[in-house]
């Protein structure tokens, strides 16, 4: 069943490749102030696992999730907008790239600290019996933080409706993740009483169907759960980073498992044509809309 | 006999949750039997069973849950067990209750309140008997709030749950828990004259020449407000020293107003905080005050009272020097007036 959506999955995913690649190009240019942090590799987590939620479930993210917010809500032009510090961006450019809310979907830019946040958010809606659950997004780097196991205790303790997703993406900013994270990341879960999983994978089609059995336990039993996904981040942690510290053998090893490739190659070529001359589109015309709305002014 | 303040806000947490179903509290060792470290919460969770959250000892993640409900439209309160641990729930406060109104462009609000003893004269050593309330403020998108024995402080819960303006990080003493609420008749407490300004978080003033005819103007909060009586009892008998005492339960944002008429009236000001001294609420009190061109800017006599920079020692010899107390609010306005 997951096979029939490839072509949408790919789209998505398409759409967040180019809008990643995108930002490069504007800061390549000046157009862009801050800093951003690319989710580039990454897409078939976000992409997989936003297309198992049901539309009232809700999503905390972090600092590097274009991806999430815009498989959850496709929202393209409101994230750049938001990104250029436009009026009509998601927040009206009082949040920027790691700072967004809408469409069931925040994230801030503290590591670990939604975490909490997403356990509160899981407790009212259990309280409230709404048969929604929450989705938590860490990275490999947050398991660092101690809010996360306070959490999972409490989730655990009080059997909340909580999934939190880790993106294992290998590096916590430069440090590899064998560096700063000992022993077992499920492990680390389970000694809560916390079911875990984990899976190593960049397909799209493979990531969605476990996500759909996740989700879906997570929802029919109230419990949390705690899903490892083993990704690879490609681009460096932000837009300064020229990976010094990792090898190129390893940049190409882990490019033959780049989601975009192992999903269009399995498209007709016309239609993957289609699907990526589509997004190209997309992107030129939120840019042009993004550009043409006033600067961010209002306090 | 009025209620003591303990009592007051047990009574404000009760009326809380019997007029808004999504008010629910959170925190350690707060259900029955033993209904929280100081008892605040007793028999709550007898009463309201599904809305008395007990939690393991995780004070950021306990503020992270309280913003999490709030999200949600819940009215979280949440205790920390000490004021001395709210360096635990800084992130929370501070990088997302705070942010979130403004920083998600006021599509969200977290109307949550955090509520916390502070204050020390009672031995307990360097970490749990500080008054860490400075830490918090100037936050943005943060309030907060500190009751003194003479405003009902569980009244000003309750309004502050209910009014889910949040989020409120709400100040109480531990050494009011006992005391009773000074209930005013005909507009006087004891020998002093009240004025109450402001209708959310109200700034009382007192007076004992009926705003006629003060030296000084003393601006205090809290729990230190009875060691200032005290003093300014004593000054009034001993010395002849009148003083206006403005008594602001709204720290930060703080309102400037009430005490800006006050200076203007006498000319000095003393400010007095249990705190320790340097960053303090005090400092923000002066400046404020004094950059806002009132009473007569530079030429105003200022003095501040607080408590030395040291840990609190545990010894009662210790504590006793190291926090502020009456003599040294006596021997500040003193020197202030007879300059």
């Amino acid at each position: 069943m997951s096979e029939q959506e490839l072509p949408r999955l790919y789209e998505q995913m398409v759409l967040i490749r180019g809008f990643e690649r995108m930002l490069e190009d504007l800061f390549r240019r000046n157009l862009l102030f801050g800093t951003t942090h690319s989710c580039a590799g990454q897409e078939a987590a976000a992409v997989g696992l936003m297309a198992a939620l049901a539309p009232g479930d809700l999503v905390t993210g972090h600092h590097r999730s274009h991806g999430h917010y815009l498989a959850r809500t496709d929202d393209v032009t409101g994230l750049l907008a938001e990104i250029m510090g436009r009026q009509g961006g998601v927040v009206g450019g009082r949040g920027g790239s790691q700072h967004l809310c809408g469409g069931g979907f925040i994230s801030n830019g503290i590591q670990g600290s939604m975490v909490p946040v997403a356990t509160g958010m899981a407790l009212a809606e259990k309280i409230a019996g709404s048969g929604r659950i929450v989705v938590c997004c860490i990275g490999d780097g947050t398991l660092g933080q101690g809010v996360v196991y306070e959490s999972l205790n409490i989730a655990a303790l009080w059997s909340l409706p909580l999934l939190i997703v880790v993106e294992n993406n290998q590096y916590a900013m430069s440090s590899p993740v064998a560096r700063t994270v000992a022993g077992s990341m499920t492990a680390r879960a389970q000694a809560f009483g916390v079911e875990a999983a984990e899976i190593t994978s960049n397909d799209v089609v493979q990531l969605l169907t476990q996500a759909r059995d996740v989700v879906a336990q997570v929802r029919q039993a109230c419990r949390p759960f705690f899903w490892v996904i083993h990704t690879y981040r490609q681009a460096g942690h932000s837009k300064s980073d020229d990976c010094c510290y990792r090898t190129r053998a390893e940049e190409t090893r882990w490019g033959l498992q780049d989601p975009l490739l192992l999903a269009g190659s399995q498209l007709d070529p016309p239609l993957k044509e289609t699907i990526d001359q589509r997004c190209a589109r997309r992107l030129q015309e939120s840019l042009a809309a993004a550009q043409g709305m006033p600067m961010a002014e209002a306090l | 006999m009025s209620l003591t303040c303990g009592q007051s806000i047990q009574q404000g947490l009760l009326q809380a949750m019997m007029t808004d179903p999504r008010v629910h509290l959170l925190g350690e060792d707060l259900r029955d039997p033993y209904g929280g470290a100081f008892k605040m919460t007793k028999g709550l969770s007898t009463r309201f069973p599904e809305r008395v959250h007990n939690t393991p000892i995780s004070e950021a993640t306990l503020a992270g849950l309280g913003i999490g409900m709030a999200l949600r439209g819940l009215r979280p309160v949440v205790e920390i067990m000490f004021g001395d641990f709210i360096t635990l729930i800084a992130d929370q406060l501070i990088n997302n209750a705070g942010k979130f109104a403004w920083m998600y462009n006021d599509q969200v609000s977290v109307p949550l309140v955090v509520r916390t003893p502070m204050g020390g004269r009672r031995g307990y050593g360097a970490t749990h008997s500080q008054c860490l309330e400075k830490l918090y403020l100037g936050v943005p998108g943060l309030l907060v709030i500190a009751p003194s024995y003479l405003h009902d402080p569980g009244a000003l819960l309750c309004q502050t749950i209910l009014a889910g303006k949040g989020p409120v990080l709400f100040i109480e003493h531990k050494g009011d828990y006992g005391r009773r609420v000074a209930a005013p008749e005909a507009g006087m407490i004891g020998c002093w004259h009240l004025r109450r300004g402001g209708t959310f978080c109200p700034t009382l003033s007192l007076s004992a020449t009926a705003f006629r005819d003060d030296q000084l103007t003393v601006v205090t909060y809290g729990g230190m407000v009875p060691v200032v009586l005290e003093a300014l009892e004593r000054l009034l008998l001993e010395e002849e020293v009148t003083a206006e005492i403005v008594i602001p339960s709204l720290l930060a944002p703080l309102d400037p107003q009430p005490l800006q008429a006050s200076l203007k009236r006498t000319g000095r000001l003393l400010v007095a905080e249990e705190g320790t001294l340097t960053a303090g609420w005090g400092a923000e009190v002066v400046a404020t005050l004094l950059s806002a061109g009132s009473g007569g800017g530079g030429a105003v006599p200022v003095a501040r009272v607080a408590a030395r920079d040291l840990p609190i020692g545990s010894a009662p010899t210790l504590e006793n020097r190291i926090l502020p107390g009456v003599a040294d609010v006596v021997a500040a306005a003193l020197a202030l007036t007879r300059n």
